[in-house]
């Protein structure tokens, strides 16, 4: 069946599609799209069988013949003012990442896991999403977090140390960065629900890496998504590490996006480098979850430059030569190629990006380098909606234990 | 604040299974006026189903709690009524359900989970440890999970092996979930609806040996008094409640032991012992004012539950009244709990359950003669 304005009058509830009946509607939406696209289920849900690539390293365009693309997997190429934005925000994802590691060496954040590397990734995640639509991130999608919107001050409050989170998740609509891995999948499979059975056209975007697909969680979101028939894509950047851990020794199946097919849902592999074909192909994806295809799987081959952390010694795990070999496949430097070739950018477009660049590095050297106050008394405060009695009982010693220091403080204090 | 909380001993009020069986078509009718026999499955069923009447938000699933109405039928009727966008099943996957509610709870839901039973809520304990009870902290406040998660919990059934765990430490000691447990037919229902109310999550352990238990009960007075509480702001929430009142120890239990314990005090009254019993009713919040005034008035006490006594909610009980309490108590607070053992097989569960000789064997120990 499918959803319907009407239908969702009709109920009692604030129900749409019943949840029963969705599940009748994944098995449409395959054989919908085997009309669509005039192949087979098996050739609509495995992913085309090269990655998607646009846009080579050099920063030249790939042939149309040699970008991957095979009936029912074809790609559009973005608007020239969306590659713009999509570069400008390279930039400043790349400035963050750079700062945000020099803050961890001065001591100014206790953490950063950085993105250096997958600002393609990043980006795309951000970009190819509406204003209605929600994103569920990890810990170390930061700039696709910024790149939505937030704050970047408050995006780092989780790293700075001040509180475990800075934004407020609905104001962006970007789920927390979240650390036990997968989990947040669910959260997002829940919001597609909420809104679907809401009959809103909610498209909600959840984020993992490659070490993560070995979670249980990944397993149950994917297969919920899929049953419910829920609008949801999952972004897996496949950064070949999971800490210390080669994706060799965490899967050994033809790529993460062949996964897709076990789950009745269609997968993509993308050059996760080349923000062209992100955007292609994680557009194309939103499109279609919006109408009504139920969840996509597309997997995002990119490389983490940096270690897992600033705690972290990469040098035990990897050579030095494989990190070279990525660097000429660097996500910036290809899309400046690219866009400089084609005559959208010129030193002054560079500079303009590189000023915005420079600001929010300075708002970030700014706003950490602050000392913000902590307030012990937000311990209590938040646990529950009301602070029951036990908290209140041991907000009260705390305060009496502060306010005793602060008068022996005082006392200590010589007299003049 | 006045919370309306009746204390009268609704446990005890089991009716002959004739009548029961007699009187069970009108209970069913929740429009029935006057006090019926109505059993804990009935009152959970009826409370989710007049929440989901009331609140268009208020969604329920799990595993086979559609068609089936659940393994014990608590979700009876409801994707009936309601349909199967209200009431579902979901793929048989704990972590996927506490997830998936907690995303929904997040986006405008108010998700009432059932795990099918105790120890099949283990898989789910990351998403529930990590984020359930965190989230409204984490964010200061800005995403409240109004979500409840039911677990039948505890034994007493002759279940195989993970179908009687008491598992209500592991909830209670996580900080940022409210954890209620009702021990009689009205609180069932009560509860439930004080659950589903909460912007916080609530862990709602059901006793799943008292099912099937009935109390004459008025639904309808119930329902009209939700009503009330919601109209003037107050509820039972967070109140333990004195089941029996008495002068010379008290018996502190919650959920399954709570019959147990109002057991004992019938028996212990034979022999002349006037025995006080506190339901707990709600374990996190706990309510220190109500226990604790009890064991001032009686000056002895002991603390019943089934779960293992080593590092339980039992000892946390003793401690806070220990503390609280010291120079009002005549004898050391004993405790009544499952033995430090993996739950038993049903043969051997009687050995291993608190029951009324043993509570009254820890009584007589209780330094009368002192």
């Amino acid at each position: 069946m499918t959803i319907s304005a009407d239908h969702t009058a009709q109920q009692p509830g604030p129900a749409a599609a019943g949840a029963a009946d969705s599940t009748a509607g994944a098995a449409d939406a395959a054989s919908e799209a085997v009309r669509k696209f005039g192949i087979t289920v098996e050739d609509y849900m495995l992913p085309a069988r090269h990655p998607i690539q646009i846009v080579g390293p050099d920063g030249a365009l790939n042939p149309d013949t040699e970008q991957g693309a095979q009936p029912g997997h074809e790609y559009g190429l973005p608007g020239d003012a969306e590659l713009l934005a999509a570069y400008e925000q390279l930039v400043v994802g790349r400035r963050v990442n750079d700062q945000n590691s020099a803050l961890v060496r001065q001591g100014r954040m206790a953490v950063y896991p950085s993105s250096h590397g997958q600002e393609a990734c990043q980006v795309a995640a951000a970009l190819c999403l509406s204003d209605g639509d929600w994103m569920f991130p990890t810990y170390r999608d930061s700039v696709a977090v910024m790149a939505r919107g937030v704050d970047p001050v408050q995006a780092m409050t989780l790293f700075r140390g001040d509180w475990h989170g800075g934004y407020d998740p609905s104001e962006h609509k970007v789920g927390i960065q979240c650390t036990p891995l997968t989990t947040q999948l669910l959260h997002a499979v829940g919001v597609a629900h909420a809104a679907k059975l809401r009959g809103e056209d909610t498209v909600v975007l959840a984020m993992c890496g490659d070490g993560a697909t070995s979670e249980g969680d990944f397993h149950e979101a994917l297969n919920f998504a899929a049953v419910f028939h829920l609008p949801v894509i999952f972004f897996v950047q496949n950064n070949q590490y999971a800490i210390s851990v080669p994706l060799a020794h965490q899967s050994v199946a033809p790529s993460l996006a062949h996964k897709a097919v076990g789950y009745g849902m269609a997968g993509e592999r993308v050059d996760g480098n080349d923000v062209v074909a992100l955007l292609a192909v994680l557009g194309r994806a939103v499109q279609l979850a919006r109408s009504g295809s139920g969840p996509l799987l597309v997997e995002a081959h990119t490389y983490r430059m940096q270690a897992h952390t600033n705690a972290d010694d990469a040098t035990r795990y990897r050579q030095d030569s494989e990190v070279a070999e990525w660097v000429a496949k660097d996500p910036l430097s290809r899309m400046k190629a690219y866009l400089t070739d084609r005559g959208l950018l010129d030193d002054d477009g560079a500079s303009r990006i590189s000023a915005k660049a420079e600001a929010v590095a300075a708002q970030l050297r700014e706003g950490l380098g602050e000392d913000v106050p902590v307030d012990p008394q937000d311990l209590f405060k938040y646990v529950f909606s009301a602070p029951n009695p036990q908290l209140k009982e041991q907000a009260a010693l705390l305060a009496d234990e502060l306010a005793r220091d602060a008068a022996a403080t005082t006392s200590e204090e010589p007299t003049r | 604040m006045s919370p309306t909380v009746t204390t009268s001993s609704e446990a005890n009020g089991n009716v002959s299974a004739a009548t029961a069986r007699a009187a069970e078509k009108a209970a069913v009718d929740a429009a029935a006026t006057g006090p019926q026999p109505v059993t804990l499955a009935k009152a959970l069923n009826t409370a989710m189903a007049d929440a989901m009447h009331a609140e268009d938000s208020v969604l329920v699933f799990g595993e086979d709690v559609g068609m089936l109405g659940g393994v014990f039928r608590i979700t009876d009727g409801l994707t009936k009524t309601f349909g199967p966008s209200r009431c579902f099943d979901t793929p048989l996957a704990e972590s996927g359900i506490v997830g998936m509610a907690v995303g929904m709870a997040m986006n405008g839901m108010r998700p009432v989970i059932e795990m099918q039973f105790d120890a099949f809520a283990y898989p789910a304990f990351e998403q529930i440890f990590s984020h359930v009870a965190k989230m409204h902290n984490r964010t200061k406040g800005a995403v409240k999970l109004p979500m409840v998660i039911r677990v039948p919990y505890a034994g007493g059934i002759g279940g195989v092996e993970h179908h009687c765990d008491s598992s209500e430490a592991y909830y209670a000691h996580t900080a940022g979930l409210k954890v209620f447990t009702p021990a009689t037919v009205a609180d069932g229902y009560r509860m439930l609806r004080e659950a589903i109310d909460s912007d916080d999550p609530v862990v709602f352990m059901e006793p799943k040996k008292l099912y099937w238990s009935k109390d004459l009960v008025d639904l309808g007075a119930l329902r009209d008094e939700h009503a009330a509480n919601a109209a003037r702001g107050t509820s039972s929430e967070g109140r333990a409640a004195v089941a029996r009142a008495g002068t010379d120890a008290t018996l502190i239990a919650y959920g399954p032991s709570v019959p147990t314990a109002l057991a004992a005090a019938a028996a212990a009254a034979e022999e002349g012992r006037s025995l006080e019993v506190v339901d707990v009713r709600s374990i996190v919040p706990f309510d220190d004012e109500t226990v604790c005034a009890s064991v001032r008035k009686t000056g002895r006490a002991v603390v019943i539950a089934e779960a293992h006594g080593f590092a339980s909610v039992a000892s946390e009980i003793v401690a806070r009244v220990q503390e609280r309490c010291f120079h009002h108590l005549a004898a050391p607070i004993r405790r009544v709990t499952g033995f430090d053992v993996p739950y038993p097989a049903p043969k051997l569960e009687h050995y291993y359950l608190p029951g009324v000789d043993r509570i009254l064997d820890a009584v007589d120990d209780l330094q009368w003669e002192d």
